[in-house]
């Protein structure tokens, strides 16, 4: 695929940071706005879309840093995972669990959120990457 | 007692990580965990034979009365403490047995985690709990069996295995959801204690049946002992464990489990006798059939567990006693037994007693413990395995039915397993020193401290055999028996007839293990017969499932998308539709109350399909599809739904790159389809275009067709939740579970394109 024409380029260069910030402003306060993990997932998952489309896929494995498929692995575990602090408590499977942090408002739905919006972003972009990748191979 | 079980988990997940810092100590290390179960368990001992149980219960879904929960008394503690006890000889057996095997982490990691599910089956009050941990234990059978996994023969018995318990998983399922029906509560010790009204009920037979069902195949009982024995392409320190000492027992487990609430019936009485006895001299005699040590020793213990089964069947006291001595003493004796022939086959190269002999000298201590361990198999004085068997040839003596068949039958076993004991710990070890594939030597330390504690056991427990019985014992024949149950065991029950039975079983025992060749001869000129057994079955079987497989994926799959998309809309018009006229009848009426902006958006919404219908190229129509997704997303906006409007337009947004990235790998477009089909798509898409608008009016028309339940979510959002947003609350707390769901599809649908297009792009290069 022909990469990096002229305006795109330099669009990316803003755009990316920028709708990665917005990604992580939605999701952190999803719970009381409009936004939330799904949503926060699908924007940054636009964004090294985005970034892919300029700079290709190994440039944006690079700036992933960790592979996309191993994001999904970790956004399960911590989707799973937070199902368990209820047990602490002696509390049914997946009962959300509130702690007051230094005025923070941390919680087990927050890392529920967090593992959401891991698990889209890795899963959109194992296609995504997949796609270009193999298309690649055979050109 | 959820920690006790759950550790396990944790520890095979840390198994990799362990590994590295440990080298190769890490087996010892790992042993400490059972060790530590075993201890608990002995600590906790007095308590349990005093109070007659330990409950512990933690909510799961406590909506639908599901719990964690877990029951520890004397059987769970008898089971515990062989479950953990042998654990750890054999992880420490298996640091020896696949030393510097590449592969030897990943067997730490399933042991690890069987070892869990087991203690949760033996331990399980909940019935679901019991499911869960019961079919967790034959996933991980599974994958031991299949360690061995580049060897083809390995992957097929363990897919057998797999089938045989799994197909038994499912009618446990059924019959734990009718005992649920039947007995109105999720928790074992509840249904037990009103086992009058379980038997007494209309669906006592087919809940019998299914429970019975999970508990055979589990156990190998005949017809499906077949399993069992292909299971020995599993590493030795598995066969040990699973498929001798503990997971074959998990079926035996639940039939003593259920003995209380559901046995002493006449079908529960005739079906365990006559099973249970004809699996035993099935058991005893393919084990003298064959040659491969660990076959042997693999249709023993379809003996075994057979004997147990017949048991379980004549009920009463002196049974119960039988019982739990003889499950004592066979998962000692086998135990040691099978790390023996691992000890054989490590050191000499050879599974084939043929090849075996005079290694006496090379193995002493192997041999050794070889010696006892048969001895305590053969049934011979004065090792438990003797008091074992006096005590079942007493209570087979009593029986209240079939008492003749059931004498013939297991005094024909017990010659046979004399033969067997013999063949494996004389044959091997005197006679002529033969040539093997490696030069024979002693086993490290760590192989033969396993069967030098179990095979001592054996010993000791034989003089002194009220150690176990007084408390452990008693505790768990009082458990199966569901009344107190006094055990008073001891070596020497003077000259009655059971020692006569005794006495003979051995001399025509060994009669048969001098001449074995010779009889061998004689079995093998009926091995035509012989071949045609429940395995014949079972590969037809498959056969069969294989053929229909094909036959319906041709007829179903015919690999063109719009084939798909009609089936499903068709079937999705005319089930709904159909409830949706006869059970409700449509409402048509509506109120016209748009504003103008509202009626824009759905014209260009609308104008956007009929464009992405008519268009000549691909680019274009993706396009305007992505127009109509829009204007969706606009209506959810006029409507104040901002998280559906963002959700919505970010879907549009990706799916166009996507489709993209996909279209540059299509063909281009060209109108195939007739103008008959033509009109057949439109027809359908105009029909279920139709029935999504008159549901829609139905609803609202309605009103009351369902509760809403909005109302709930958004008075409790902020209170319970601690949210604004409604949509965000609902999705990470209320249903939570649900999204758990649906990011786990996500994920499944991530892996499947990746596996697809990556699996293609090699093909493409392979050829």
């Amino acid at each position: 695929m022909k990469t990096g024409t002229l305006i795109l380029t330099v669009a990316a260069q803003t755009l990316v940071p920028l709708q990665i910030l917005f990604s992580l402003f939605l999701l952190l306060r999803g719970h009381d706005e409009p936004g939330g993990g799904f949503i926060a997932g699908l924007v940054v998952a636009g964004a090294f879309a985005l970034h892919q489309f300029v700079n290709g896929p190994q440039a944006t494995r690079r700036l992933l840093r960790v592979d996309p498929r191993d994001c999904i692995g970790i956004g399960l575990l911590l989707g799973v995972g937070s199902a368990f602090p209820a047990w602490w408590q002696g509390e049914p499977f997946l009962t959300a669990q509130w702690w007051d942090v230094m005025g923070l408002k941390l919680s087990t739905p927050l890392i529920f959120d967090i593992g959401v919006y891991l698990v889209v972003l890795g899963s959109v972009l194992t296609a995504v990457i997949t796609l270009t990748e193999v298309d690649k191979d055979e050109t | 007692m959820q920690i006790a079980v759950l550790t396990g988990f944790v520890l095979a997940i840390l198994v990799p990580f362990l590994s590295r810092w440990c080298g190769s100590r890490t087996g010892m290390v790992l042993a400490l965990y059972p060790a530590a179960v075993a201890l608990w368990l002995v600590s906790l001992a007095p308590a349990v034979l005093q109070s007659g149980g330990i409950y512990f219960e933690q909510a799961w879904a406590p909506s639908l009365g599901l719990s964690l929960s877990f029951w520890l008394d004397g059987l769970s503690l008898l089971f515990g403490l062989l479950i953990s006890g042998i654990g750890t000889l054999i992880i420490l057996y298996a640091s020896g047995y696949l030393h510097g095997h590449p592969q030897i982490a990943r067997f730490y990691v399933l042991i690890l985690s069987f070892m869990s599910s087991m203690l949760g089956v033996v331990m399980a009050d909940g019935l679901m709990t019991l499911f869960v941990f019961w079919e967790l234990t034959s996933i991980t059978s599974y994958m031991l069996i299949g360690f061995n996994h580049e060897d083809a023969a390995a992957r097929k018995s363990a897919l057998q295995g797999l089938l045989v318990t799994f197909t038994g998983g499912l009618a446990l399922l059924s019959g734990l959801i009718l005992l649920n029906v039947v007995g109105g509560s999720w928790s074992l010790q509840t249904l037990l204690d009103d086992g009058e009204a379980l038997r007494e009920h209309a669906l006592y037979l087919p809940m019998l049946l299914c429970l019975l069902g999970g508990a055979f195949t589990k156990s190998a009982q005949f017809p499906f002992h077949f399993w069992l024995p292909n299971a020995m392409a599993a590493p030795t320190p598995v066969s040990a464990y699973l498929h001798s000492a503990t997971m074959v027992k998990a079926g035996i487990y639940l039939m003593a489990r259920l003995q209380p609430g559901l046995g002493g019936t006449e079908v529960w009485m005739t079906l365990l006798c006559i099973v249970g006895a004809i699996t035993m001299v099935v058991g005893a005699f393919l084990a003298i059939r064959f040659t491969g040590i660990k076959k042997v020793l693999a249709y023993s213990t379809v003996m075994a567990l057979g004997t147990l089964t017949m048991l379980l069947g004549i009920g009463g006291e002196a049974a119960m006693i039988a019982f739990v001595s003889f499950l004592t003493a066979h998962s000692l004796y086998k135990g040691a037994l099978f790390m023996v022939a691992g000890a054989l086959d490590h050191e000499t190269g050879t599974k084939d007693i043929d090849e075996m002999g005079g290694l006496r000298r090379a193995m002493p201590v192997t041999a050794l413990c070889a010696f006892v361990a048969a001895l305590s198999l053969g049934g011979v004085i004065p090792l438990f395995g003797f008091v074992a068997k006096e005590l079942m040839f007493e209570a087979v003596l009593d029986a209240p039915r079939f008492t003749g068949f059931l004498i013939g039958m297991s005094l024909l076993a017990s010659v046979l397993v004399v033969a067997a004991a013999g063949i494996v710990a004389l044959r091997p070890f005197f006679g002529a020193l033969k040539t093997t594939p490696k030069t024979p030597h002693e086993a490290p330390l760590s192989m033969l401290a396993g069967p030098c504690v179990l095979a001592g056991l054996s010993l000791l427990l034989g003089f002194m055999p009220w150690l176990a019985g007084d408390g452990l014992l008693s505790a768990a024949a009082s458990a199966v028996a569901g009344s107190e149950v006094v055990t008073d065991l001891y070596l020497w029950h003077g000259i009655n007839t059971a020692l006569m039975m005794s006495m003979f079983s051995l001399c025509i025992g060994l009669l048969v293990c001098w001449r074995w060749p010779d009889v061998r001869g004689v079995i093998h000129r009926f091995s035509p017969v012989l071949d045609r057994g429940p395995e014949a079955g079972y590969w037809k079987l498959m056969d069969l499932l294989v053929r229909v497989s094909e036959w319906q994926t041709r007829l179903l799959q015919s690999g063109y998308m719009r084939n798909y998309l009609i089936l499903t809309l068709l079937s999705f018009v005319g089930l709904t539709g159909y409830t949706l006229l006869a059970r409700h009848g449509p409402v048509l009426e509506f109120e016209l109350d748009v504003r103008l902006q509202e009626v824009v958006v759905a014209l260009v919404t609308a104008a956007s399909a009929v464009v992405a219908c008519m268009m000549r190229s691909r680019l274009a129509a993706v396009a305007a599809a992505g127009v109509m997704g829009f204007g969706i997303a606009l209506i959810f906006l006029l409507f104040s739904a901002p998280d559906l409007a963002i959700t919505q337009l970010l879907i549009e947004t990706l799916t166009v790159i996507l489709l993209i990235l996909v279209l540059f790998r299509m063909p281009q477009f060209s109108s195939l389809s007739t103008p008959m089909e033509r009109v057949r798509d439109m027809l359908v898409a105009v029909g279920t275009g139709v029935l999504m608008t008159l549901l829609i009016l139905t609803i609202l028309g309605q009103g009351h067709l369902f509760t809403s339940i909005s109302e709930y979510m958004i008075d409790n959002s902020e209170p319970l939740g601690h949210g604004h947003n409604i949509v965000n609350v609902i999705l990470v707390d209320f249903r939570a579970l649900d999204t758990l769901g649906e990011i786990f599809v996500l994920s499944l649908a991530a892996i499947g394109v990746l596996a697809m297009l990556r699996l293609q792009a090699k093909e493409k290069k392979a050829p």
